[in-house]
């Protein structure tokens, strides 16, 4: 049994929570340009992980980053402001939603390549291990990439070398628009780990303890130089692969979707934490509406913050440093 | 731009073996550069390129890796964005086609993605080109590809000198970067120092001087093309022949400043010529020396077809001086001749 923090992991999730939901609510009314992939019911899954991991641990990431990198200590106005595409964004504006990274927090970026995380993770933890430094990559990655090549390259390569290196599946049951049961013949992602040398462990990603204590467990093997591990947790996406809707859609019923959300990870953690007394509703809510006022914040940030200038455009192509001589 | 480099009492050495000396060197002066790929260990590459690194620096810093070319480029990726210098080596440069994923999407373009924060000091090398008889998967020339995208820097040794100095800068550079081998080269001998050097990147190389007309070279095509000046120097034509050497950044102020002065040229490289890295270089002399030139910018490539096996059919596919002096006789509008 690992101890945990609940107030930590609570305020990790609503604070994800309320910064995708109040970007959801910008994306329809148009005050955000291009895709957006919001992580609303899987925030147990990276609160979780996070918080079982130093602050000098690496992590990789998807197409559905916010989570991640609000989960690793990101700056909800770099964030709000790299959405719009502001100069003062966390990549300037040359990144957006699909890029965002903090290499500083150990967060090595979003993904728009499906899958491509996985090796760049494990490249990671090649150099955590070379140097014999302590520290862990985590690859966070979706059901949908085990299907992709790289995934299992990375797999193998992990397991080949014995990299300190933590696969995170997040298994919401949906590739894209696509049910992950048509898209592949086995029930658990899990069944793939053992042809990587690695333990596999399935974890119920709706419960934010469930899933720390996993993660806490898995990477204390990960760090003794055990080699690799797989940890799949069970979640669902509240909304759509893209954008907000969710309900109503021709890919997915309403009735399962509102079966998960009887699950839903922060309802379901406030009540425990209200009954062992940890934290009472008034003190919940006061988590929800400082969160909601440090994402305001971050809105009014983004909004007066300037556009990247023109000639920001062929700026940070090269890196004009080179190792001395 | 250089013209000259080694000096004439400079040690000779094979330009395969220029690079297990460059790599030596270079991670007994960095503990950040390390060796990861398929082959690389105990074989020392199946080229002989990295002969003698496993003995001296052991299965931490000289890797074998799985087949496995997203996860060889994405460990490099990964180790690079973490403050490692790694060297990665695809073994054909047809197999760069797997790992395109990693190579452009992501090497190339995390640090502008990112708003200037990623640092990816990653080098790939690869060996490239036809005439072993290796056929369509294990022969091309791809450096065009690789061109095109923004974020890379590509180079291509035509000497050992070279390949010693350009590995040692891309090794050195804070950007991806990728070194092409080419197979037929492996064996060729040239002075090389022994001291660790660089060769700048971006610079091009005169490899020879004249006044008629300028031969722009790629790769192996060097050779080739001075093999054709020194016949065509017998009919009474002084080529100029460049090297570019680095083909991403691309150094066009050496290429046409020499187009100004010989007023001709031809560009040639043993890559496909359709959408080769010639029709960008000859793309260029138009527009920076249209009012230089008598002649069109004329082009020699590979033709459209993938590399046949059969000896017979690769040596028609390959470019050589013979080829080279027709162009240029066609280019100054001389009478053909017929071998």
């Amino acid at each position: 049994m690992t101890t945990f923090d609940g107030i930590d992991l609570h305020r990790r999730m609503v604070r994800i929570r309320v910064f995708e939901e109040t970007a959801g609510r910008l994306s329809e009314s148009a005050r955000l340009p291009g895709f957006l992939h919001l992580y609303v019911g899987e925030e147990a899954v990276a609160s979780g992980v996070c918080a079982a991991l130093n602050d000098d641990d690496q992590i990789t990431s998807t197409h559905r980053g916010h989570g991640h990198l609000v989960a690793k200590g990101g700056d909800f106005k770099r964030m709000m402001a790299e959405l719009m595409g502001k100069a003062t964004g966390y990549c300037h504006g040359k990144g957006g939603s699909m890029h965002i990274n903090d290499l500083d927090l150990g967060m090595l970026g979003a993904n728009g390549i499906v899958g491509a995380g996985v090796p760049i993770a494990v490249g990671a933890a090649f150099a955590n291990k070379y140097e014999d430094n302590g520290r862990v990559a985590v690859a966070f990655f979706g059901d949908g990439s085990t299907n992709i090549g790289a995934f299992h390259e990375a797999a193998n390569m992990a397991g080949a070398l014995r990299l300190p290196v933590l696969f995170v599946c997040e298994n919401n049951e949906y590739g894209e628009y696509t049910r992950r049961c048509d898209t592949m013949a086995i029930t658990d992602i899990i069944e793939r780990a053992p042809g990587y040398g690695m333990r596999g462990v399935i974890v119920d990603g709706m419960d934010v303890v469930a899933v720390h204590e996993a993660a806490t467990g898995a990477l204390e093997g990960v760090r003794s130089g055990n080699g690799p591990a797989l940890l799949e947790c069970k979640t669902y996406r509240y909304f759509d692969h893209m954008g907000v809707k969710g309900v109503g859609v021709s890919y997915r019923s309403d009735t399962e979707l509102e079966e998960w959300k009887q699950r839903d990870p922060i309802r379901s953690f406030e009540a425990r934490l209200a009954e062992s007394g940890e934290l009472s509703a008034d003190a919940a809510r006061a988590v929800w509406d400082e969160a909601q006022a440090e994402v305001d914040g971050a809105i009014e940030f983004a909004e007066q913050s300037p556009l990247p200038e023109p000639e920001a455009l062929l700026v940070g192509v090269y890196n004009e440093t080179g190792a001395p001589s | 731009m250089t013209t000259t480099e080694a000096t004439p009492d400079a040690r000779e050495l094979m330009y395969l073996l220029a690079v297990s000396e460059a790599l030596a060197q270079l991670m007994r002066a960095d503990e950040s550069v390390f060796l990861a790929g398929e082959d690389v260990g105990a074989a020392g590459g199946v080229f002989g390129t990295f002969s003698g690194l496993f003995d001296e620096f052991g299965q931490r810093r000289v890797i074998d890796t799985p087949i496995s070319e997203q996860a060889i480029v994405g460990l490099g990726v990964g180790a690079a964005v973490s403050g490692l210098r790694p060297v990665v080596d695809i073994m054909f440069m047809d197999f760069v086609l797997v790992a395109m994923d990693q190579i452009a999407n992501q090497a190339a373009k995390l640090r502008y993605m990112f708003g200037g924060q990623a640092k990816v000091p990653l080098t790939i090398t690869t060996s490239a080109g036809a005439g072993l008889s290796a056929a369509a998967q294990h022969s091309q020339s791809l450096e065009a590809l690789l061109c095109h995208v923004p974020g890379l820097k590509v180079v291509y040794p035509a000497t050992p000198y070279d390949m010693k100095g350009l590995l040692v800068s891309c090794v050195r550079d804070d950007n991806p970067t990728i070194v092409i081998m080419n197979k037929m080269l492996l064996g060729a001998v040239g002075p090389v120092p022994e001291e660790l050097y660089e060769t700048p990147l971006g610079e091009a190389r005169i490899a020879r001087s004249g006044s008629d007309i300028t031969i722009v070279a790629v790769g192996r095509m060097v050779d080739e093309a001075l093999t054709a000046a020194a016949t065509l120097a017998g009919e009474g034509v002084e080529c100029e022949v460049i090297d570019p050497r680095t083909l991403q950044p691309f150094d066009t102020e050496t290429v046409v400043g020499s187009v100004r002065r010989t007023n001709h040229a031809l560009v040639v490289h043993e890559a496909v010529r359709f959408g080769g890295i010639g029709a960008e270089i000859a793309a260029q002399i138009q527009e920076e020396a249209f009012d230089y030139l008598d002649a069109a910018v004329a082009r020699i490539g590979a033709p459209f077809c993938p590399v046949p096996f059969s000896p017979a059919l690769e040596q028609l596919y390959v470019p050589d001086a013979a080829r080279i002096a027709e162009g240029v006789r066609g280019v100054l509008g001389m009478n053909p001749v017929v071998a």
